[in-house]
């Protein structure tokens, strides 16, 4: 079953015209995702071929998903329009936007996440600056690499795209149910918690792997939820204990202010709450695999 | 970007917000003509983006010019809190009767915004928080409705600004509002919002934080940037589109990803408490696309800080092949002896992911003796921090 996405998941891609939309769309394809078209609205009526597959595109998020049933977005459209796109998912009421997208200004996706709250959340955003999210074996919708990892009973939420990947390769033997990359930004539509609710509602996930980093108290909040609402066992990694304070290290969220936000403080909050958390990946992986080797 | 106090005063100027006459020197000549311009008694305080600075004696009080350029001459130079001073703001000064505290910010929290406001202004206001939360509104704002004359009287009525000052609030809030929109600020401090004896409102300090995301906005916001404060090699690394952060330690650290490079230097920290304290000595992150180029620039940069003795090369190879970030490495080794800055201090690199055994192949036939290739993330670490204490 996985969550948020899975092999019954209709994809489309807005930006699918652009490099790195139809870089990333001939992947998806190829890990076996269905992607039914892309959205730009200068080039409607025209198709694609991505190796074979001639993928139609629309003038608009609602055509497509009218004329497809496509239920799933990824956005790769530059920063400067994702405000645009994004809004466009939600008018047309998708139940999942993906944003790729690096880069885009903060007051743009405070106005588009509070745009999705006045029209009662219909829409589930990841991102942006994120990876996206894949269901080993079933789909994938945004950058991971398909090949890393087969499915088993994992579930794996990330801020960090690379660590993501480390963290899929170390316990590929395993598998994952899914993989969510919820991105670096400092204002992200989907969190740590939303993840950890649906791992733990989602029967086909046996245990969650939550990767942090420093900035924020997202961590902290997740340790709350986990130690209300979490049975199944959760293993986490925080990248960052020896940031220095006041310096961004490439992730716009990940800053250090204050004495908040510190690796410490998340590493002390997960672990009050019975969360196993590991010094470095490879420790963070061992952990995991104990855990399952026991089940 | 962090804003200093005058950039802040300007930037409230531009968009209508009553502050301070006044002007930024960098010499006492300039402070001067300032002082003879604005006439009459003046405040001179040091620029620097750290607190404190009034008990370190960076903010004086000065009558006339001749005081004034002696004031400047005792700030400008000066040490605080390892901050050196290169610019003072001169204002005219003000006659102050009451301090209020008034922000908007970025509420990562709650995925929105928050104004903060109090009417015990002045002081620590994280103290006022903690000790008589009562005294302090923190109101969210809503990303799209803004902050509009009626949410302002709304915060105003709710923080209990006197009635005789009210009005001046609800517009100072409005148009704060509309500059923390129209700049991409993610914060806009005012800490004291006062009020003189006579009864005007006055924004008499400026914390400012811009967006750097939102810079294709705002082509003028480069001519903020302090080019005297950053790093020489942050800047060289800027030049080239890299994300690199200098870092006081001796093992340099190339990697794929912001997630992984901050891991990264982790582990390099951890194996250095074993290896005679070596420490990572930068970040920087090549991103997905690791071509013989970026890596080229990114060993350059690495490799020209004098305290780097050792660099760890660490790399998934997730859409990136392995394989041609293993070419990347041999050519950007052989492009730099081209360059004429032969490298000479030895590269551990890890590889792992998408092709890595034929990126390893790659980097075992280079047989160049400067790479020592490691297949795990910590045994790599291990390696790169003790060749960085046998170096240093």
């Amino acid at each position: 079953m996985a969550i948020w996405l899975t092999k019954d998941s209709k994809v489309i891609v807005q930006g699918m015209t652009g490099s790195e939309g139809s870089k990333h769309t001939r992947r998806m394809l190829a890990a076996g995702t269905t992607v039914v078209g892309g959205v730009n609205p200068r080039k409607a009526g025209t198709t694609v071929d991505f190796d074979g597959t001639e993928l139609p595109v629309f003038a608009s998020v609602a055509d497509a998903m009218k004329e497809t049933g496509a239920d799933v977005t990824v956005i790769f459209v530059p920063p400067q329009f994702t405000k645009a796109a994004v809004v466009e998912a939600i008018d047309a009421g998708i139940d999942l936007a993906v944003v790729i997208t690096e880069g885009v200004p903060v007051h743009d996706t405070a106005a588009f996440w509070a745009y999705n709250v006045a029209q009662g959340e219909r829409t589930r955003i990841i991102g942006p600056n994120c990876p996206g999210i894949a269901s080993p074996g079933a789909s994938n919708a945004g950058i991971i690499p398909a090949d890393i990892t087969g499915s088993g009973r994992i579930g794996l939420v990330s801020k960090s795209g690379t660590l993501t990947y480390q963290m899929m390769y170390e316990l590929r033997d395993i598998g994952f149910s899914t993989c969510v990359g919820i991105g670096g930004d400092p204002i992200i539509g989907t969190t740590h918690i939303d993840a950890l609710a649906a791992f733990e509602a989602d029967p086909e996930t046996d245990a969650i792997v939550m990767i942090g980093e420093i900035g924020g108290d997202a961590e902290e909040r997740a340790a709350e939820f986990i130690k209300a609402n979490v049975t199944k066992p959760v293993v986490g990694y925080i990248a960052g204990f020896t940031a220095p304070p006041g310096k961004t290290m490439g992730h716009a969220g990940a800053i250090i202010s204050g004495s908040a936000g510190t690796a410490d403080a998340k590493k002390a909050a997960l672990e009050a709450v019975g969360v196993k958390v590991g010094k470095t990946p490879t420790e963070t992986a061992k952990l995991m695999r104990e855990i399952m080797s026991g089940r | 970007m962090d804003l200093y106090e005058y950039q802040g005063r300007d930037l409230f100027e531009r968009h209508g917000l009553p502050v301070l006459a006044g002007g930024v020197a960098t010499t006492p000549e300039e402070a001067r003509a300032i002082a003879e311009r604005l006439g009459g008694r003046v405040v001179v305080k040091a620029q620097v983006k750290v607190g404190g600075r009034g008990k370190a004696g960076g903010v004086k009080l000065a009558e006339g010019a001749e005081e004034t350029v002696a004031r400047a001459t005792d700030i400008l130079g000066m040490d605080i809190k390892g901050h050196t001073v290169h610019k003072v703001m001169i204002t005219v000064t003000a006659d102050v009767a009451e301090e209020y505290y008034f922000s908007y910010l970025l509420d990562r929290a709650n995925r929105t915004f928050l104004c903060i406001a109090s009417v015990a202004g002045g002081m620590d206001i994280e103290q006022v928080a903690a000790e008589t939360p009562d005294r302090v509104v923190k109101a969210p704002i809503d990303a799209n409705t803004g902050v509009d004359e009626a949410k302002a009287r709304e915060i105003v009525t709710a923080a209990g600004f006197p009635a005789e000052v009210a009005d001046q609030v609800v517009d100072v809030a409005v148009k704060l509002w509309q500059a923390f929109v129209a700049e991409d600020a993610t914060l806009v401090e005012v800490n004291p919002l006062a009020t003189t004896k006579d009864g005007k409102l006055l924004l008499l300090d400026a914390k400012i934080t811009l967006d750097e995301n939102a810079g294709f906005r705002h082509p003028d916001h480069e001519a903020l940037v302090d080019q005297a404060s950053v790093d020489p090699l942050e800047q060289a690394a800027k030049s080239k589109d890299l994300n690199y952060v200098k870092l006081d330690g001796e093992v340099g650290i190339i990697g794929n990803g912001a997630g992984l490079v901050m891991s990264t230097l982790d582990v390099v920290a951890y194996a250095g408490e074993r290896h005679g304290g070596v420490k990572p000595a930068n970040f920087l992150d090549i991103g997905g696309g690791a071509s013989a180029e970026v890596m080229a620039n990114g060993l350059e940069i690495v490799l020209s800080d004098p305290s780097v003795k050792s660099v760890f090369v660490n790399v998934f190879g997730g859409i990136t092949a392995c394989d041609a970030v293993a070419n990347g490495i041999v050519q950007a080794l052989a492009l730099l002896e081209q360059r004429g800055e032969k490298a000479t201090k030895p590269l551990v690199v890890r590889l792992d992911g998408n092709n890595a055994e034929a990126g390893r192949a790659i980097l075992d036939d280079a047989n160049n003796p400067l790479i020592q290739r490691v297949d795990t993330m910590d045994g790599a670490a291990e390696r790169a921090a003790e060749l960085a204490a046998a170096g240093v």
